[in-house]
């Protein structure tokens, strides 16, 4: 592991340097805006702090006590307000705030009732019954009722004829209404695993604008959006669980990156989550900064249906070749959790960490394998990059590096990410790409059924009888023990076959002003704002 | 008339082409708006049906014509990434970037016709020569990094206002203007220092000429010389490039927008093309598109005001 000759360290140092002078001259100007504006503070601390800060606050707000309000920078825009339709980590985990399911999940990553008060699941694996909780109400003020639900889950199904908006969904067979305050989901196929495919949303069956005119029954409420601008929320008052602190939620967009640490220090945003490590260091101490995990499995990922990358002995020099410490130290200044497999640790039920010993950084067992490979001499290859995410472009530029120890070449191709989409994800048309997967629920299935070669997803093009087999016996079994053992066997498959090089789970920093305080990390993506409240 | 019916249908011409460039240009870049609003999760079929709603299957010529009608009757189509009517997405935006390219615009006509017309009449005087050199330095910086530099120097030191923290106009008039005049400033030093050199080149060489000499020996103080007769002709170039000028600051405003966190329509054009919403786009391309017409054609019918010698042709 830490044998590394003298010329990996200097094209490492070497990196080093460019790197560092690239991030001099980008980030010099906002990094030295933070020190100043630091001492700033502390200068004025003293003197006229509190009275600028009546000053500022008066002008913003009439009502400065309670803090009954919050900005929030947020990334981009969300891409709708439509919980069944929209896509994208960044918008469902706003409305997570709006919309709730018949399940929601906490931030143990356990799946609560939530529309639902309570349900039981039959024995096979096959009926899902529901009790609506009593009393419960959508934003407008209307009751919750059972066909609400049966609205919802059918509208996701495509019971129309129209295509499952929920690929899962096509599992279902019917959505039947007992009585007032009853519902069973039955299957068609037994899957011990549906619940949490449940947390979708439940809406009126009522509302024919969800888009304009979004109704849920989450603890907050949606007022009102400009693009590119904000998006307004309210708190719901006769929300049924615990209500949220915070009254009044604007989340601000950020679409400049540059510009948050300033918009921070200058309170035009109290809170932002996923800042990289150099933002944090930039931050004064009028802020809390919050550790956790983004739980997406980082990887390159190689087509294993291209050449060279359908030879496992060459899927696995490059393991050997690849050492994720050093990437972590470069793009998150060694925080993050190495990872083995497609697992990210947070998945406590599947994660197996000694898989990160599969492969440890070993050149001459790399050369080896690609000699026994027919590539003694090694081969090119390009590595497709979404441009829009720094820390993947900056893990590939770290194992170009590292590959050059082994006689390979890579090339780093940064493309949009809207190009990525369509060439690397649909059309599989690429040799290796560096991204983080995320997992849509806390389900096994989320996280291994794209390895499956029939799979829509598995723009990997990674085809292996033996997990295959796993796979299905995993989603075939009712028995939870059972299955989590499946589940760990195709976990260990995908490590000893190498399809994909499995880096890390990258570390997610957020920072909170500190008149603010309850920040929580979900195993998912998620941004529950109604935990925030006021520090004191 | 003849004239104005000939620049109309020129000008109709020209928007035709634009618009097809918009649209031929989203057909040869990769990106796929249904990939793009469906993201990771959807299937193929979901994909196809999708494309299929949103008639994305047809040959690009049918989708351009289509759009075309429908735009032609006031119609901007629907935003594929918003779920929203074009209309409603850019009518609040577009007074926000037109205020910030007029206001850039005043403060650079304000302060280069007096500057430019001063160092001019003091040529090579102590002040001509300190502001010649602060204008070679002004115009070589870029609005980008003025925009930082006044938002760290204003905003984080003085805190005259709050970075990022934009305030709509439907809420409060002075301060949106009041949150507007730095990044106007942004934009306009660059453009001032040019118009101001322009300015003062173009009087001092007319100054030189005949009709100058003759202006003075009929009795004429150096000020009735200057505002009488030199400035008129001297303007006919500034004219041109305050033109030129205006129809930049509104595509100019796209970076300076980002800088100061202003939600304007350039916000909502880079993230439409990255988009592929192409509805969006062609409804803002077509609108810069006008102005940057309009304003050429104003400038053209100053032209003969100002001197109607000058026959438009």
């Amino acid at each position: 592991m830490m044998k590394r000759s003298i010329g990996s360290k200097r094209a490492l140092s070497l990196l080093l340097v460019v790197l560092s002078t690239l991030t001099l001259t980008l980030g010099g100007c906002s990094s030295k805006k933070a020190e100043e504006s630091v001492t700033q503070e502390n200068a004025t601390e003293s003197g006229s702090t509190e009275g600028d800060n009546a000053s500022q606050d008066s002008a913003e707000t009439e009502d400065t006590a309670d803090l009954s309000e919050i900005t929030i920078g947020i990334p981009q825009d969300i891409s709708g307000l439509d919980p069944h339709t929209v896509t994208g980590a960044g918008t469902k985990e706003i409305l997570f705030n709006i919309y709730e399911g018949l399940v929601k999940p906490d931030a143990e990553g356990n799946l609560n009732p939530a529309v639902a008060s309570e349900y039981t699941i039959s024995d096979d694996g096959t009926v899902y019954s529901f009790t609506l909780r009593d009393g419960i109400k959508f934003h407008d003020g209307s009751q919750v009722t059972v066909e609400d639900i049966k609205y919802s889950i059918e509208r996701n199904a495509g019971t129309d004829g129209s295509e499952p908006l929920i690929s899962a969904f096509s599992n279902i067979e019917s959505v039947d209404i007992v009585d007032d305050s009853h519902v069973d989901i039955k299957l068609k196929e037994a899957n011990t695993e549906f619940l949490a495919y449940l947390t979708v949303a439940i809406i009126p069956a009522s509302n024919t604008d969800t888009e304009g005119n979004p109704i849920g029954t989450g603890p907050y409420m949606y007022v009102s959006r400009s693009p590119q601008e904000n998006v307004i929320l309210t708190r719901f008052d006769d929300y049924w669980g615990d209500a949220a602190y915070i009254k009044d939620v604007t989340l601000k967009i950020e679409s400049n990156p540059d510009s948050i640490v300033m918009d921070l220090e200058g309170g035009s945003i109290d809170m932002y989550a996923r800042l990289t490590s150099t933002q944090i260091s930039q931050l004064s101490e009028n802020f809390d900064v919050y550790e956790g995990t983004m739980n997406l499995v980082q990887a390159m990922f190689l087509n294993n249906a291209a050449q060279p990358f359908n030879d496992v002995r060459v899927r696995q020099a490059l393991c050997y070749a690849i050492d994720p410490q050093t990437i972590m130290d470069f793009v998150s200044d060694g925080m993050g959790t190495e990872i083995g497999s497609g697992v990210f640790p947070a998945f406590t039920k599947y994660y197996m960490p000694e898989l990160t010993e599969t492969y440890n950084q070993d050149i001459d067992k790399a050369k080896e394998l690609l000699t026994e490979a027919g590539y003694p001499d090694g081969f090119e290859f390009t590595i497709t990059v979404p441009s829009n995410y720094t820390q993947h472009v900056d893990t590939a530029q770290v194992i170009v590096e590292q590959l050059k120890e082994i006689g390979v070449t890579a090339n780093i191709q940064e493309i949009e990410w809207n190009s990525w989409l369509s060439d690397v994800y649909t059309d599989r048309n690429y040799e290796a790409t560096v991204v983080g997967l995320d997992a849509s629920t806390l389900t096994g299935y989320a996280l291994f059924s794209r390895y499956e070669s029939s799979a829509h997803n598995n723009f990997l093009n990674y085809s292996n009888a033996d997990y295959d087999a796993a796979f299905a016996n995993a989603i075939g079994t009712a028995d939870d023990d059972a299955k989590t053992e499946y589940y760990k066997e195709c976990e260990k498959i995908l490590s000893e076959d190498a399809a994909a090089v499995y880096i890390q789970d990258l570390p997610e920093f957020v920072a909170l002003n500190k008149k603010y305080t309850g920040y929580e990390f979900y195993p998912l993506y998620v941004q529950d704002i109604a935990k925030i409240r006021p520090a004191e | 008339m003849k004239y104005i019916i000939k620049k109309i249908l020129m000008m109709i011409l020209t928007l035709v082409v634009v618009s097809l460039c918009v649209f031929l240009a989203f057909n040869f870049i990769p990106g796929d708006p249904a990939t793009r609003k469906l993201g990771t999760e959807a299937t193929p079929e979901l994909i196809q049906q999708y494309r299929e709603s949103m008639g994305l299957n047809d040959p690009v010529i049918v989708q351009y014509f289509r759009w075309f009608t429908s735009f032609v009757k006031g119609d901007m189509g629907t935003s594929y990434n918003y779920n929203q009517s074009v209309a409603s997405i850019i009518v609040k935006k577009i007074p926000i970037t037109l205020t910030l390219a007029i206001m850039s615009f005043i403060i650079m006509v304000g302060l280069s016709i007096p500057i430019g017309i001063y160092t001019a009449k003091h040529e090579n005087g102590v002040i001509d020569k300190v502001i010649m050199v602060l204008n070679q330095i002004i115009m070589a910086v870029p609005p980008f990094f003025s925009g930082i530099l006044l938002t760290f120097v204003f905003g984080m030191i003085f805190k005259f206002f709050k970075p990022g923290g934009f305030i709509s106009y439907e809420k409060d008039l002075g301060g949106f203007i009041g949150y507007l005049i730095l990044p106007a400033l942004a934009i306009a030093l660059p453009k001032a220092a040019m118009c101001i050199k322009l300015l003062r080149g173009s009087v001092i060489a007319e100054a030189q000429k005949d009709y100058t000499r003759t202006a003075y020996s009929r009795g004429n103080s150096t000020g009735e010389v200057l505002y009488r007769h030199v400035l008129k002709n001297a303007m006919i170039p500034v004219i041109t490039f305050m033109g030129m000028a205006l129809a930049d600051m509104v595509a100019g405003s796209i970076v300076i927008e980002q800088v100061f966190g202003i939600p304007g329509i350039s916000k909502i054009l880079l993230t439409s093309i990255s988009n592929r919403d192409y509805p969006v786009v062609e409804a803002i391309i077509m609108g810069i598109a006008i102005i940057v017409i309009v304003v050429n054609l104003l400038v053209d019918i100053i032209y003969r005001i100002i001197d109607p010698r000058i026959e438009v042709e």
